[in-house]
């Protein structure tokens, strides 16, 4: 009873979304109250509707209800409750549900907190969302339906991918989807923005709380999927350049680069026809990186269920929203006159170079992991393009932007100079120079070059910060005051930046780690990285639904053993798999990390050991990207609406 | 004494045989195996998919390794191991795809993009020269200001 | 600019976009039809002759060497299998049925023993007219083979035509098998 409730809910939730899509984008043309204020209303039903829908689903996975196909197929009476409900997203009609879901729930955010909106704009805004979620509930309705019963219902379900049992996992999807999902927000902004023919600072200032929600989830996102890859698949490696990494990083570049580009929007009136397009690109490549994926196209080592069938009203559905808005873009854009005047050597000059080379990165990135097919297509050829090609491509397009992120926020709007800023960065500078020469003089030239980028990120921040405290000059307690009422979105933004240092200081030291494959019996060591690492004896452990064999591994430095650590080999019976769990210790600066491969007929165990210095760093940086985001959000200027007084006097200055 | 000898003589040789690396059936030095490893990451996986032959469980990808590592052993220089891959498998296991005409554009994605992008930087500043004189309403609303 | 060419330039992200929607369009109806896998790979040893190789025979079959399939009296399959392989025992009536019809179908036996091999024949019959066993999987590697089952079609001058990887379906036999043995006999 209560899935065909769900299932009704969702028929439902397509009409309310229909309806919010019509009533909001052709309303505000009505010139009625009535019509201006349905919007946000049918918005909120939209949302409630699908919320039971999905509640109902989870609810049949909760209970176990075999009767319902999707359950059936990827739950068992043996999954652990918190995977019953996590395996809802872990399939392809369950994650378009939460997919939809958390679309709707921006259509609902834009109706609360979007007070500070004119009305037309908003009723407008929520008339696009309306009308995506619209598509894709009906796809969801009639394709892949998430409520299709079974009967007779098996007695106890196929289960889940054993891989996919894992608490990283198990929010990754939801988080991800929420920055994919987000930027949904502020492509509705460029479309309505584009229907009214009015981009302008006021623009600028809307669209950026919305894409910045969305980057931090879009950052949290890519970086749980890095962890989670990093300790469950048992490489060590955190990045693959895999098609589906690769279009999770496509919107997050194109987002990072509207990100900086609005504030120029905002600020000086500059690049409105080109933010507009980031806007609609960034969703479009969200939109894409979902759902091709999943078409199967792309070699890709995430199995994802793979149905062409669907592809192609996916693809349909693609057409309207990504043709439908450049389309509009084509027609409305011209119009759009840039006003801001600005030197080479400025604010806006350093904001429009990031994204030169972002989207340089976002072309290459884009054209490497589409070539397979489309040479196929082309010249009948298949090829691969894979880490090698990627590493060697973007990194060098990722140095010049390290090296402007140091210069960039120090550089005054309209005209800069260049030497007041290098006077105050000597010390980034000197430390930068200082760790490259130390790393050189080890031959870790590759290492050297990353981390002294890493370390004049993150001390270039920090002076910036220091600077506009008057760190040092002034007494520590009047610092702090100032720190205190500096603007938190400058704040958030040194955070962003210092989390990008960070992770690019990972990335370096990663370079450096060690790797040994050994087959040991029980008793015998090995060195890796000035350790001794011993297998003391190999033993069996009890789990939840699978069985397990446990290395059981000491480490030992010069003053003994400190160390030990314990990788197995999990045995689901239910699906017939096996899978490596790596033990991991990190003191946050080294990981050193272990994994049971395999075990041998005559009682040795094959162990893969790895010491990965600054792997944590990796994801810490991640964090505090997105921490920096949301820090950034809680700015007054953000909170507090009304930008057009200080708009008209920006622009009387100028 | 002639045993210290002997002993001293054979320690370096222990103390090497302690850090020779075993993999897939083939003893090499830590900078053979350092050699084998990056070769092997340059080559797919071809049972699995999107892994390099290093990364890879696989059965085939194990013997493919043991392959490279006794050619590194036998001093076979890189490119002639990935050609012996290539002879086999064709281009589809280089994970890093040959310069050849159809990958042109792949290769020239990089330059192409920044050429692009900074005409349009260049361009576009270029564009923005001209401030346009406050319209009416601008003017209004300056004047407005003005006066508060 | 004039405002014409500031028109066309604003229409090349949606040129972009609807040549890469026709080109994703194409893809999807060609997997669709069977035209296109993403995952399969083209055999280098098409328009070649097999690498030089001498195999033994196994469970009491005739081996043979790349110069026995050098010039075939008409043209002929080479199968890849193991008895350890599911799909080979899928495709192994179709493969006695061509076998019947007149087709002469070499098999190779990749990693396997003499044991478990025989085990296989008597259970889902014996289509070869020899059989060869590559043990240590060398000459495997050789060919670019990849997984089994894997089935070559050679011509009468011994050059590799056609590689399917995977089990033989009755459908690629029709669509893609009989034209081949029309065109080469």
């Amino acid at each position: 009873m209560i899935p065909e409730l769900g299932h009704f809910a969702l028929a439902c939730a397509v009409a309310l979304a229909f309806a919010q899509g019509v009533v909001g984008i052709f309303g505000p043309s009505l010139r009625d109250a009535r019509a201006l204020y349905a919007a946000p209303l049918l918005a909120c039903s939209h949302f409630a509707a699908l919320a039971g829908s999905f509640l109902a689903l989870v609810w049949a996975g909760v209970v176990s209800d075999f009767t319902v196909e999707n359950i059936a197929d990827f739950s068992s009476s043996a999954t652990p409750l918190l995977y019953r409900i996590t395996g809802i997203w872990g399939n392809h009609d369950g994650s378009m549900l939460l997919w939809c879901v958390i679309l709707s729930l921006c259509g609902l955010a834009v109706a609360l907190f979007g007070g500070n909106l004119p009305a037309s704009l908003r009723a407008r805004v929520l008339g696009v969302l309306g009308l995506i979620s619209g598509g894709f509930l009906l796809f969801t309705l009639t394709v892949s339906n998430p409520f299709t019963r079974l009967w007779p219902p098996p007695l106890h379900g196929a289960g889940m991918n054993p891989i996919l049992q894992d608490p990283g996992l198990a929010f990754h999807p939801p988080v991800l989807y929420t920055g994919y999902v987000g930027f949904s927000v502020a492509f509705a902004f460029a479309i309505a923005a584009l229907i009214e023919g009015r981009v302008d600072a006021a623009f600028g200032r809307w669209v950026r709380p919305w894409a910045l929600v969305s980057w931090c989830f879009l950052t949290g996102g890519i970086a749980l999927g890095s962890w989670w890859s990093y300790y469950t698949l048992g490489w060590g490696g955190y990045w693959f350049w895999d098609p589906v990494e690769n279009a999770a990083l496509l919107p997050w570049l194109t987002g990072t680069a509207l990100l900086h580009c609005s504030i120029v929007v905002e600020k000086r009136e500059a690049l409105k026809a080109w933010t507009v397009l980031l806007a609609i690109a960034t969703f479009s490549l969200s939109l894409s990186g979902t759902f091709l994926v999943r078409s199967g196209i792309l070699n890709s080592v995430h199995s994802f269920a793979e149905a062409p069938n669907q592809g192609l009203f996916i693809l349909a559905l693609l057409a309207i929203t990504i043709g439908g808005s450049l389309l509009l873009f084509a027609i409305r854009a011209p119009v759009l006159a840039a006003s801001g005047i600005y030197a080479p050597i400025s604010r806006e000059s350093a904001l429009v170079l990031n994204n030169v080379f972002l989207c340089a990165i976002t072309a290459v990135v884009f054209t490497g992991t589409l070539y397979p097919p489309f040479a196929n297509l082309l010249f009948g050829v298949q090829l691969s393009v894979g880490a090698p090609f990627f590493n060697q491509t973007v990194l060098p397009l990722a140095a010049p932007i390290i090296i402007a992120m140091g210069f960039g926020p120090l550089l005054a709007w309209k005209r800069a100079d260049f030497a007041p800023v290098l006077q105050r960065l000597y010390l980034a500078g000197g430390v930068a120079a200082v760790v490259f020469l130390v790393m050189a003089a080890n031959r870790h030239i590759i290492a050297a070059l990353g981390l002294a980028g890493g370390a004049w990120v993150v001390m270039a921040a920090l002076t910036d910060l220091a600077q506009r405290t008057r760190l040092f000059r002034v007494p520590l307690g009047q610092s702090a005051a100032r720190f205190f009422t500096l603007p938190r979105a400058s704040i958030g933004a040194a955070l962003g930046h210092i989390g990008f240092g960070v992770t690019v200081l990972g990335i370096a030291g990663m370079t450096l780690a060690v790797q040994s494959v050994v087959v040991l019996q029980p008793g015998q060591s090995t060195k890796l990285g000035g350790y001794v690492w011993t297998l003391q004896d190999i033993h069996s452990a009890p789990g939840p639904n699978y069985t397990q064999r446990v290395a059981d591994i000491t480490v030992a430095d010069k003053s003994g053993v400190f160390l030990r650590l314990h990788p197995s080999r999990r045995f689901f019976a239910a699906q017939g798999t096996i899978t490596n769990d790596a033990a991991i210790h990190t003191n946050g600066f080294n990981d050193l990390y272990a994994v049971f491969a395999s075990e041998l007929p005559g009682g040795g165990a094959e162990l893969r050991l790895n010491e990965q210095p600054m792997a944590p760093e990796i994801w810490i940086g991640g964090l505090i990207m997105a921490l920096g985001g949301f820090f950034s959000l809680s700015d007054r200027r953000l909170r507090v609406g009304a930008p057009a007084r200080k708009r008209v006097a920006a622009a009387v200055a100028s | 004494m002639r045993r210290l000898l002997l002993l001293l003589c054979l320690l370096p040789a222990f103390a090497l045989a302690q850090t020779m690396i075993t993999r897939d059936g083939v003893t090499l030095t830590p900078p053979q195996e350092k050699r084998a490893e990056a070769v092997g990451g340059q080559l797919r996986c071809l049972v699995c998919q999107n892994e390099s032959i290093e990364e890879s469980n696989a059965k085939l990808a194990a013997q493919l390794r043991g392959i490279i590592r006794t050619q590194v052993k036998q001093g076979v220089p890189d490119k002639q191991i990935l050609a012996y891959m290539v002879q086999r498998y064709g281009i589809f296991v280089l994970l890093k795809p040959p310069f050849l005409p159809l990958t042109w554009l792949l290769y020239a994605m990089p330059v192409l993009a920044l050429a692009v992008g900074f005409a349009a930087f260049w361009f576009g500043r270029r564009h923005g020269n001209a401030p346009k004189p406050l319209d009416e309403a601008e003017a209004a609303r300056l004047e407005e200001l003005l006066r508060e | 600019m004039s405002p014409l060419r500031r028109r066309l330039l604003f229409g090349v992200p949606l040129v972009l976009a609807v040549a890469g929607g026709e080109g994703f369009y194409v893809l999807l109806r060609r997997m669709r039809n069977n035209e296109y896998d993403p995952h399969a790979l083209p055999s280098p040893l098409i328009g070649k002759r097999p690498p030089a190789f001498s195999l033994p025979g196994i469970a009491g079959m005739r081996g043979f060497a790349n110069t026995d399939i050098a010039a075939p009296p008409r043209p002929m399959l080479v199968n890849w299998f193991a008895s350890w392989c599911m799909p080979c025992a899928e495709e192994a009536p179709l493969l006695g049925q061509l076998a019947a019809g007149g087709l002469s179908i070499w098999g190779i036996a990749y990693e396997d023993d003499a044991k478990s091999l025989q085990a296989f024949l008597a259970q889902n019959g014996n289509p070869y007219q020899r059989l060869a066993s590559d043990a240590s999987g060398t000459t495997a590697i050789n060919w670019g083979v990849y997984g089994v089952p894997e089935t070559y079609f050679i011509d009468k001058s011994g050059i590799v035509r056609w590689r399917y990887a995977g089990a033989l379906t009755p459908e690629i036999v029709k669509s893609t098998l009989n034209p081949l043995l029309e065109r080469y006999s």
